[in-house]
C-alpha cells in the first residue's frame, strides 16, 4: 500500500467514527437491510427447495429413463429392460448415488366399499430407500418388506375414501401388454402419510415382482429413477446417463420431466436478486445522505486537503474508501445475524396454519428456510455494487469541489 | 533567481449583480529566499493573490509562474501537484485534520508524497521540535492551544522542505505572545533555511517582519518597497 493509499484509509477509518452515532444508526440500517435480503432469501429458497423435492418425491430421482412413448401412454404397453450392459455400469458408478428401477401402471384400487384410479408403483424397498422416494411416515402396519412382498400399501387419504383399513383385503386392477385385466387381491400391510394429502390419494406401493407377475411382463420395468444428490447440480452428470443408454430410451432431468418446477427455480433466483436489490435502494438513500452529511460537515477539510496537493481522485478514493468500510461492517453484522437467526430454523417452521393453501403450490405443512452460501455472496455483491454506485455522487461532488471556496466555508 | 513571477493579473468575482474586482493588472516578482509580507485592508485582493501564487485560485488574465512552472495553464492535477511538492501553506483558521495527531498531521504531505514511514516520522519530529513541540506529537488538535496549532500548521507547511510558503493571515487567530513566537519562526526559517516567505496580514506588526512590503488596495499594487525588518519586541 502507498504512503498516499494508508493516510486516505486511516483518514476514511477514522472519519467514519467522527459521528459515531451516526455510523452506528447507518450500520444497524445496513445490517438489518442485509439480514432482511438473507432471510427472506432462505424463506423463499426454502420454500422452492420444498417444492422441488416435493416434486421430485413424486418423479423421484433427478434423472429418470423411460420407453420413449412411456410419456404418452404411461401402459405396461411401453416398458423397457431391467438395466445391463453400459447403462447399467453407468448407473453404479459415481456420481450416481441411488437408482431403482419400477413398475408404475395406472390401475384403479377397489375395496369393498369403494373403488378409486390410482398410480400403481412396483418397488424394491431397498432400491427405493436411497433415493428417498418412500412414503415420508407409516402411521399404520408397516412398509413393503422386498420386491416379492404380496401386500399393498396405501395413503392415509386413500384408506380413507376406499373406506378400507390396515389388514383388509383390495383388489389391484390393471392392464398386461395384451389389453387384458390383470388384477388380484392383496392385503392392506400399511397405511402411510405424505407431506402432500394428493400424493396419499394417488400412489399405492405394491412389490415389484408381484406386480411384474401380475402383469406378465418378466424382469420389464416402467421407469428407472437416479440419483446424485443434489437436484441443482444434474446438468453436470445427465450426459453421461443419456449416452449410456442409447438412442432406444428416453432419458429425461426433472427440469423436462416438470418444467413448473424447473421455472419455479429460476424464478426464485431472480425473485432473490430483485428483493435483494429493492431492499437495497431503500438503503441507498440512508447511505447516500449519511455520505452527503459527512461531505457537508467536512468541506473546509476536503478543501484544506486539497489545498495541501491532494488530488481530487484521492478524496474521491477516501470517500468511497469510508463507504466501503461503512457497508463492510454492515454486511458483517447482517450476514453474522442472518447466520444466527436461520441456523436454528432450518430444522422446520411449523406453518399448518396455512399449509392447506401452500399444497397447492406443492408445499407441506413444514417450512425448512435454507441458508445458502450464494444468497450470502449474492447480498455482499449487491450491498457493495449498489453501494459504491450510490456513493459516487456524493464523493464525486466532494472531489470536486473548489479549494478556496471550501476552505472560507463557515 | 526569482521565486514568483505575477504578470499582468486579473480577476474579478461576481457577488450577485455586483462585479467586484479582486486583482487589477498586478505585476510583482519576488526572488527566491525574499521575505514579503503583502499588505493592505479587507478586500484589498491580498489573499486573492496569495491563492493564485499558490495554484488554488487561477486568474481571469495575466500569468504567473512559480520556479520554473506557469500555472495559469495548469490543470486541477497538476496545480495539485505543484502545490503538493513545491509550496508550504499555512493558513488563518489553523485548518489541521481534526482526526490526526499533531505528527500524522506534520506526516501528511510527506505521506501524499510518498515519503518512506521511518523517514516521515523522522522528519515530523524534528520539525515539531523544531517548533517548540516536541513531546506533543501525539496530541490530537483539539487538545492544542491555538498557538500551538498554528505551529503543527508551520511545521506541516515546511516539514517537506517546500521553495516557498504562503501564509495567509497567520497570526489573525493569535495572542500578541503567540504570534511573535510564531514570526520570530518564519524569520528563522527564512534565514537558516532560505524558504521563500510571503505573508499577507493587515497587522503592522507583522508587517515589521518583512524585509519587502508590498500594498493593495481594491485589488491594484499601490506600493512596493523594501523595509529594514524588526520584531514585535521592537515595536
Amino acid at each position: 500500500m502507498s504512503g498516499a493509499s494508508r493516510v486516505v484509509a486511516v483518514l476514511a477509518w477514522r472519519n467514519l467514527w467522527r459521528n459515531y452515532r451516526r455510523t452506528l444508526v447507518m450500520l444497524l440500517a445496513i445490517g438489518t437491510g442485509v439480514w432482511a435480503m438473507i432471510f427472506m432469501s432462505s424463506l423463499m429458497r426454502g420454500m422452492t427447495d420444498q417444492m422441488v423435492l416435493n416434486g421430485l418425491a413424486v418423479l423421484p430421482g433427478e434423472v429418470q429413463i423411460h420407453h420413449p412413448s412411456y410419456r404418452n401412454d404411461p401402459s405396461v404397453v411401453n416398458s423397457m429392460s431391467a438395466p445391463g450392459g453400459d447403462l447399467l455400469a453407468a448407473l453404479e458408478k459415481p456420481p450416481v448415488t441411488a437408482w431403482a428401477a419400477r413398475v408404475r401402471v395406472p390401475a384403479v384400487i377397489a375395496s369393498e366399499r369403494d373403488n378409486r384410479g390410482v398410480t400403481l408403483l412396483g418397488v424394491d424397498p431397498s432400491a427405493e430407500q436411497p433415493l428417498g422416494s418412500l412414503p415420508d411416515e407409516i402411521v399404520e402396519g408397516r412398509f413393503l418388506a422386498d420386491a416379492g412382498d404380496r401386500g399393498v400399501v396405501l395413503g392415509a387419504s386413500l384408506a380413507r375414501k376406499l373406506d378400507t383399513q390396515l389388514g383388509k383385503r383390495v383388489v389391484i386392477m390393471s392392464q398386461d401388454p395384451q389389453n387384458n385385466v390383470a388384477d388380484r387381491g392383496s392385503r392392506v400391510v400399511g397405511i402411510y402419510r405424505a407431506r402432500l394429502a394428493s400424493n396419499e390419494e394417488q400412489f399405492v406401493y405394491a412389490g415389484r415382482d408381484v406386480l411384474q407377475e401380475m402383469l406378465g411382463i418378466g424382469d420389464a420395468v416402467s421407469e428407472i429413477a437416479i440419483s446424485a444428490g443434489d437436484y441443482r447440480q444434474v446438468a453436470l452428470w445427465a450426459p453421461a446417463i443419456i449416452a449410456a443408454a442409447g438412442p432406444d430410451l428416453e432419458v429425461l432431468t426433472w427440469m423436462d420431466l416438470d418444467a413448473f418446477l424447473a421455472s419455479m427455480l429460476n424464478l426464485q433466483d431472480g425473485f432473490t436478486l430483485i428483493l435483494m436489490v429493492v431492499v437495497f435502494l431503500v438503503l441507498s438513500f440512508g447511505l447516500v445522505n449519511t455520505l452527503a452529511m459527512a461531505v457537508f460537515e467536512r468541506v473546509r477539510e476536503i478543501g484544506l486537503m486539497q489545498a495541501l496537493g491532494m488530488r481530487p481522485s484521492l478524496i474521491l478514493y477516501q470517500l468511497l474508501l469510508e463507504s466501503l468500510y461503512l457497508l463492510l461492517l454492515g454486511l458483517a453484522a447482517g450476514n453474522l445475524l442472518a447466520w444466527v437467526t436461520i441456523k436454528p430454523l432450518e430444522s422446520g417452521i411449523d406453518i399448518s396454519g396455512v399449509a392447506q393453501g401452500m399444497e397447492m403450490m406443492g408445499m407441506g405443512t413444514t417450512l425448512y428456510p435454507a441458508l445458502a452460501y450464494q444468497d450470502m455472496l449474492m447480498s455482499t455483491v449487491v450491498v457493495i455494487v449498489l453501494g459504491l454506485l450510490a456513493s459516487l455522487l456524493p464523493a464525486w461532488r466532494a472531489a470536486r469541489l473548489d479549494p478556496v471556496r471550501a476552505l472560507n466555508k463557515t | 533567481m526569482s521565486a514568483i513571477i505575477c504578470k499582468d493579473l486579473c480577476k474579478t468575482f461576481r457577488q450577485g449583480e455586483e462585479v467586484i474586482t479582486g486583482l487589477d493588472k498586478v505585476s510583482l516578482s519576488i526572488d527566491a529566499g525574499e521575505f514579503v509580507c503583502l499588505s493592505g485592508p479587507s478586500g484589498s485582493g491580498k489573499t486573492t493573490l496569495l491563492n493564485a501564487m499558490g495554484g488554488l485560485d487561477r486568474p481571469d488574465s495575466g500569468e504567473i509562474t512559480v520556479g520554473e512552472q506557469r500555472l495559469d495553464t495548469l490543470g486541477k492535477g497538476e496545480l495539485a501537484d505543484i502545490r503538493l511538492n513545491s509550496i508550504g501553506f499555512v493558513f488563518q483558521a489553523y485548518n489541521l485534520i481534526p482526526v490526526l495527531s499533531a505528527r500524522e498531521n506534520v506526516e501528511f504531505i510527506m505521506q501524499v508524497q510518498g515519503v518512506p514511514a521511518a523517514q516521515r516520522r523522522l522528519l515530523a519530529d524534528q520539525v515539531l521540535a523544531e517548533v517548540g513541540l516536541a513531546g506533543m506529537e501525539g496530541r490530537l488538535p483539539s487538545e492544542l492551544s491555538g498557538g500551538q496549532q498554528q505551529r503543527v500548521a508551520v511545521a506541516r507547511a515546511i516539514a517537506s522542505k517546500p521553495r516557498l510558503v504562503l501564509a495567509d493571515e497567520p497570526t489573525a487567530n493569535l495572542d500578541t505572545h503567540s504570534a511573535a513566537q510564531l514570526m520570530d519562526l518564519f524569520v528563522a526559517l527564512n534565514q537558516e533555511r532560505g524558504v521563500t516567505f510571503v505573508i499577507s496580514t493587515h497587522d503592522t506588526r507583522v508587517m515589521g517582519y518583512a524585509r519587502r512590503l508590498v500594498r493593495l488596495q481594491d485589488g491594484r499594487l499601490i506600493s512596493d518597497e523594501p523595509q529594514q525588518p524588526h520584531t514585535m519586541a521592537q515595536g
